[in-house]
């Protein structure tokens, strides 16, 4: 996919955010992105919507269900959240949705710091492989791999997206 | 010497002493803990890394600061705690260590907090408890309190930035201190351009200069152009025999008051392990002072700990893992 592609993909995004974000109070909506991928398509759709509340940031690694298994990365960066998430429209934006797990932790890591009136989830790509019942609202595009296939977004600067074959 | 800390891919399994790691572990352990400062910002200050993990405080001595920042770390990390304290247990109806440490693993507990009162207590314990027991050294003896030393490694970094060529000198009783061979050995590890041991003869003990320090017995001299001053306490129910005149005479010679202060760099910042004995090895005026990070010292301790904790129960990685 190119980075034209991308572009494309992200326009339409604001598209279906903004006419959702109508019907919410414009300053009660609070974007956050998952670090990293999210971060970088978190930071475009803000720009894109011209929100008024700032763009905040989350990290998930204290909450991956995985952490028995594979440990904790010595550099996590700590999630930053510019205003209260009590009663805010929260949207929340990671780059891939896959088996779901992400998801799961970052509900985890924003219940740490408050309450959020609803959140909202958009992803750049949804794929297959789902192993929780979390579904996106609002989706760039959608695709099916085959077992052993991973897409992921590089970046920041261009936006790329890469199919990859994963060595376990 | 230290090997028993790590296991066989070299990542740590138990953390008995700084001596004998390697500066990229150590740097882990304080990038760790900057991870760990940011739940403080939370309305619920806990992960839930260490969930079902149960972690024993097993004091031989008295402490205060230690075991409690031990526990709260523990707890911030959802593991559940048990204090032990061997006044009230059965220690002092005749039970061996090695008996009571096996009686604690049979109520499946994961990780030890070790402080005794004998040098190499907590490596004695981790040579036999089982292989999936974990132990944690918090001050055996004179000899090493590794937790103390990176959670003063960790308020160095702080506020004097990463790989800071710097001058520092540890001040007091430094013959039964295990905070200045920890802070000896992390320092020299980390890089500091000197480390400086400051005290009475009688304080300094013999040969420490084959750790790589240089030894002052005058405290203006001592503390001249330093970047920081580690305080010691003078640990009297340590030492046998009359190794000071009076802790009126000591703190005359080498207590820290605002004038002597005046020799070290003007940005040198104070610590202190604790407890601090005001107007005996430091004056209020310092110890309240807009130099002292004693404070701060004691809140790194808990990420640090949370730090040492979670690397030990889980495993350090280079990369995180793609899952989405």
């Amino acid at each position: 996919m190119s980075l034209n592609h991308i572009d494309m993909l992200l326009c339409s995004m604001a598209n279906y955010l903004n006419q959702h974000i109508k019907t919410l109070n414009r300053d009660d909506v609070l974007m956050l992105g998952i670090h990293t991928g999210g971060v970088w398509v978190a930071k475009r759709l803000h720009s894109l919507l011209n929100l008024p509340q700032p763009l905040g940031k989350l990290n998930i690694a204290f909450y991956r269900d995985d952490f028995s298994r594979i440990g904790l990365h010595p550099h996590v960066k700590p999630s930053t959240l510019p205003i209260e998430v009590d009663n805010r429209h929260i949207i929340l934006v990671d780059d891939v949705l896959h088996t779901g797990r992400t998801i799961r932790a970052a509900f985890n890591e924003i219940f740490d710091y408050g309450r959020p009136k609803n959140v909202t989830l958009a992803t750049l790509v949804e794929r297959n492989g789902r192993e929780l019942p979390i579904q996106p609202d609002v989706i760039g595009c959608s695709l099916s791999l085959e077992a052993g296939k991973t897409i992921k977004l590089c970046g920041p600067d261009p936006l790329s997206l890469e199919i990859r074959t994963v060595h376990e | 010497m230290n090997n028993i800390q790590l296991d066989q891919q070299g990542r740590l399994k138990h953390f008995l002493g700084i001596e004998g790691l390697e500066r990229t572990l150590l740097i882990d352990i304080l990038n760790t803990a900057a991870s760990f400062l940011s739940i403080d910002a939370k309305a619920v200050k806990k992960a839930p890394i260490l969930r079902g993990k149960t972690i024993v405080n097993l004091f031989f001595e008295p402490s205060t600061r230690t075991r409690t920042t031990f526990e709260l770390a523990a707890k911030r990390l959802s593991a559940d705690v048990l204090n032990f304290n061997v006044d009230t247990s059965s220690a002092s109806k005749g039970e061996t260590i090695i008996d009571m440490l096996h009686n604690l693993e049979a109520m499946h507990c994961d990780m030890f907090v070790v402080r005794h009162n004998a040098c190499g207590a907590a490596h004695f314990m981790a040579q036999h408890v089982s292989p999936h027991i974990h132990i944690i050294n918090a001050g055996d003896g004179e000899h090493e309190h590794p937790t103390q030393a990176m959670l003063d490694m960790y308020t160095i970094r702080q506020y004097k930035g990463e790989c800071a060529p710097l001058r520092v000198a540890i001040v007091g009783d430094i013959l039964h201190s295990r905070v200045a061979r920890s802070d000896i050995h992390a320092l020299r590890t980390l890089g500091a351009s000197e480390v400086r041991v400051v005290g009475p003869k009688t304080l300094i003990p013999k040969g420490v200069e084959a750790l790589g320090v240089k030894v002052f017995n005058n405290l203006k001299s001592g503390l001249h152009e330093v970047d920081v001053i580690i305080m010691l306490r003078l640990q009297r129910e340590r030492m046998q025999g009359a190794l000071l005149p009076s802790a009126h005479e000591y703190f005359q010679y080498y207590g820290l008051t605002e004038e002597v202060l005046k020799v070290a760099h003007p940005d040198a910042i104070v610590m202190h392990p604790g407890p601090i004995n005001r107007g005996v090895e430091i004056d209020s005026t310092v110890a309240d002072g807009e130099r002292s990070v004693i404070l701060p010292q004691v809140s790194n301790g808990i990420a640090v700990r949370m730090a040492v904790m979670a690397m030990i129960l889980g495993v350090v990685i280079p990369e995180q893992k793609e899952v989405h």
